[in-house]
């Protein structure tokens, strides 16, 4: 099983001055998985995402990527190179599209180093010479196969920022997959989805996971998505594992329920807090 | 009064407060500009109270905007051109009563001036019917049927424009190249139109950088600058021609692109705007005070002029050992054709700078810049390395710039810092700007909107620079986004035009 590793997180601390926002957190991703990071808001997901593209420089630990080429650590590579040779690309919480371009620009965009070394850093493809066309013929062919993967062809041309809300989704999965990655993570995929859309979201991670071959973490509050498609379940809560497991074992862990609906022992406040919550009576 | 409101959402007192607001507008503008003036008398300067201009300027606004309430609410036609028209008249006396200087009160000062011959009169009723049938004529009123049908000839025109864009730009080029030959004899419409066109070449080297990259560079000015004097010190110092200069400047210029850009990549916005504010009020610093090298606030004087390549020489007199223009092509000398082929260089130099711009605009590095000004955090999720790709589009803008500063030098034959103030690189930024961020045909409209309407109505003496203002808030009312904003995708999938226009329009 050792060799199936995908991704290899070591003991991952980050600390944003006083605040600890993961804490000593380890944990193994595989290739041709799913593996879902739950937990409640403020838990560290979106920062160990953020750690494992580039985005923060982490305080201890190590990520290691297990891509084909051999390992690779993540937390020495600058932020740019990540999603270089099958590395690790990513969606945002936030859709970030190009707004402004096409539909299909975005998805060009998105093989930009090929296309730069084809071009010969723009040297012989102001001349239009050499490799350069074929390169964009290949890139533009490439697009379409994820155009017609998530269902935009017929929109190829639009601008990105006119796209409803859930092709705009999709087409940031899409541009991400034209990174040619071995590890996708997803931000929040489901977020503002219908139950349709998110049923078409969990057709399309496994048709990823299952004939692309690349492997995914996912972010996601969506439960429904979580518990049908993923392989792994890992649950954090301040910045710490509390879980770590497949669906359906994760979903019966007491720390689980307990950091989702509260502990029961909890209700009795320690008294100095008591304390100082009901310094003003009136205000209960 | 109040019956013509009865049906319509304004009532009386709404109205009279609208006017009276106006009023003191009116009042607060003009008592300063218009109310007071200094008159040399006898005694010393002395100021004179000029009230009928007050009155007549807020006469003027009050009336005016009593006929806008009019159009807005649909009543009568006639009241509306009436109103407008007495609105016009009294902004005509306004005016002529401030050149004129007659402060008489009663009788209207433009009524003589209209009937004192024949001619002045048929001008002064032909002003007055002009204005009253525009008034009557262009008020329709207006169903929501009018509206969807000035929409759908609004998105008539641009798709007109957007599947013409190489047929208008060919026409543009064809016009420019025979341009020589149309005015061939007269000196300062090729001097205006050599102008134009260093800004034109200036603008789309800006483009660049502001349109594409999305960097907003308040200093472009210095690469400019940066070009001149790399062309001006090189010629003087070691004997270097024009034509072995002008690689050299571009490439100076495009060193001090670099050299800008590395303290700058993580700045945007705003702060990028300072920093290259500043980096642009440096060179011209540096270029006053290091008077050893650059001759200080005196400048460099008696730059060499460019040779027909190398092989031909402009001048009357001839240096020995060469051959001159005319002697080369067997003509009569003339003075015209160092203008007309200094003309030719900058129209070639500037068309250079168009199609590499628009070429790598569907290259990859232009692809990155404008998903850079779209979006860096996601470039570099995709694997983009935004500190190159931003140096790039310094250092390309910059290099264009370079260029047009070496063809200045050699085109005024004298540079000084006096040429390279602020207030170029924000004419250039307007340029841009007003041209539509992005657009290449739009930065051409603009440069002749901005530098060739200036100077061809310099008769107009100070009321130009009055209507230039007037045009530019225009321009700022009705095409905020500028002249022609509309983005031209790199590449297209397998839709016509017309249904990709109809999917961006949506």
């Amino acid at each position: 099983m050792t060799d199936n590793k995908l991704i290899e997180v070591e003991h991952l601390t980050m600390r944003f001055g006083g605040l600890v926002a993961i804490d000593d957190l380890s944990f193994n991703a595989n290739k041709r998985e799913i593996t879902a990071i739950i937990g409640p808001n403020g838990a560290g997901k979106t920062t160990v995402f953020n750690c494992l593209t580039g985005f923060y420089v982490p305080t201890e630990g190590r990520l290691t990527l297990h891509a084909d080429d051999g390992p690779r650590l993540l937390e020495r590579t600058e932020g740019f190179r990540i999603p270089r040779n099958k590395g690790v690309a990513r969606t945002f919480q936030n859709i970030r599209l190009f707004t402004g371009m096409t539909v299909l620009e975005n998805l060009i965009v998105a093989q930009h180093n090929r296309l730069m070394e084809a071009s010969a850093f723009s040297l012989a493809g102001l001349f239009n010479l050499g490799k350069y066309a074929k390169a964009e013929k290949e890139a533009v062919e490439k697009a379409e196969f994820w155009l017609e993967k998530v269902g935009l062809y017929a929109q190829a041309d639009w601008n990105a920022g006119n796209l409803p809300y859930g092709s705009q989704r999709r087409l940031e999965i899409a541009r991400a997959m034209c990174t040619d990655p071995s590890l996708l993570c997803l931000d929040e995929p489901a977020a503002g989805l219908n139950p349709r859309e998110s049923a078409e979201l969990n057709v399309l991670l496994q048709s990823i996971r299952d004939d692309q071959g690349v492997g995914c973490l996912l972010i996601e509050h969506d439960m429904s998505v979580v518990m049908q498609i993923s392989d792994h379940v890992i649950v954090l809560d301040y910045g710490k594992k509390i879980a770590d497991g497949n669906p359906e074992a994760v979903k019966n862990d007491p720390a689980v329920i307990r950091a989702y609906l509260g502990e029961e022992e909890d209700d009795e406040l320690p008294p100095e807090v008591a304390a100082d919550l009901h310094l003003d009576p009136k205000a209960q | 009064m109040s019956a013509a409101f009865a049906s319509s959402r304004t009532n009386g007192s709404e109205v009279v407060k609208e006017l009276a607001f106006f009023a003191v507008i009116a009042l607060l503008m003009s008592v300063m500009l218009l109310g007071v003036e200094t008159v040399d008398r006898p005694t010393g300067l002395e100021l004179a109270v000029r009230w009928d201009l007050v009155l007549l300027a807020i006469g003027a606004t009050v009336i005016g905007r009593l006929g806008l309430i009019f159009r807005r609410e649909n009543i009568s036609r006639l009241g509306q051109a009436v109103l407008i028209t007495l609105s016009a008249v009294a902004v005509f006396e306004m005016f002529v009563r401030f050149r004129e200087l007659d402060d008489r009160w009663v009788s209207p000062v433009f009524l003589d001036m209209v009937f004192s011959s024949v001619v002045s009169t048929i001008i002064g009723i032909a002003f007055v019917a002009i204005i009253f049938a525009t008034a009557y004529f262009t008020m329709k009123d207006k169903t929501a049927a009018d509206v969807d049908e000035s929409a759908k000839l609004s998105s008539k025109i641009q798709l007109a424009y957007r599947s013409n864009t190489k047929k208008i730009g060919l026409i543009g080029i064809i016009f420019f190249i025979i341009f020589p030959f149309i005015f061939g004899e007269d000196r300062s419409a090729i001097d205006l139109a050599t102008l134009v066109m260093i800004y034109i070449m200036l603008g789309w080297g800006l483009n660049i950088v502001v349109g594409l990259a999305g960097l907003l560079d308040l200093g472009y000015v210095a690469f400019y600058a940066v070009g001149a004097y790399s062309y001006a010190l090189l010629s003087q110092n070691f004997d270097l021609s024009f034509w072995l200069c002008l690689p050299l400047a571009g490439i100076f210029a495009a060193s001090f692109g670099i050299i800008l850009g590395f303290p700058v990549l993580r700045l945007r916005g705003d702060y990028l705007a300072i920093v290259t504010l500043g980096f642009g009020e440096i060179i011209r610093v540096v270029l006053i005070n290091w008077y050893d090298l650059t001759g200080g606030p005196d400048g460099i004087s008696s730059i060499e002029r460019p040779s027909f390549f190398g092989m031909a020489d402009f001048s009357r007199r001839v240096p020995d050992g060469a051959i001159g223009f005319n002697e080369l092509f067997g003509m009569e000398y003339s003075s015209m054709h160092r203008l007309i082929f200094l003309y030719y260089l900058i129209l070639v130099l500037a068309l250079v700078t168009n199609f590499v711009t628009l070429r790598l605009r569907k290259l990859p590095i232009g692809r990155a810049w404008e998903a850079l000004r779209e979006d860096e955090i996601a470039c570099r999720s995709l694997g983009i390395n935004p500190t190159n790709t931003k140096l790039s589009a310094f250092a390309i803008g910059a290099m264009f710039g370079g260029f047009a500063g070496a063809f200045f030098a050699t085109r005024q034959g004298f540079i000084s810092p006096e040429s390279f103030t602020f207030l170029e690189s924000a004419v250039i930024l307007a340029i841009v700007v007003l041209g539509g961020m992005g657009s290449q045909i739009g930065v051409v409209l603009a440069a002749i909107v901005m530098i060739g309407f200036p100077e061809m109505f310099r008769e107009l003496a100070e009321y130009r620079m009055l209507i230039f203002g007037a045009g530019i808030v225009a321009i700022m009312l009705w095409r905020p986004r500028g002249l022609l904003s509309f983005r031209d995708p790199t590449i297209l999938l397998n839709m016509s035009q017309k249904e990709k226009v109809a999917g961006e329009i949506k």
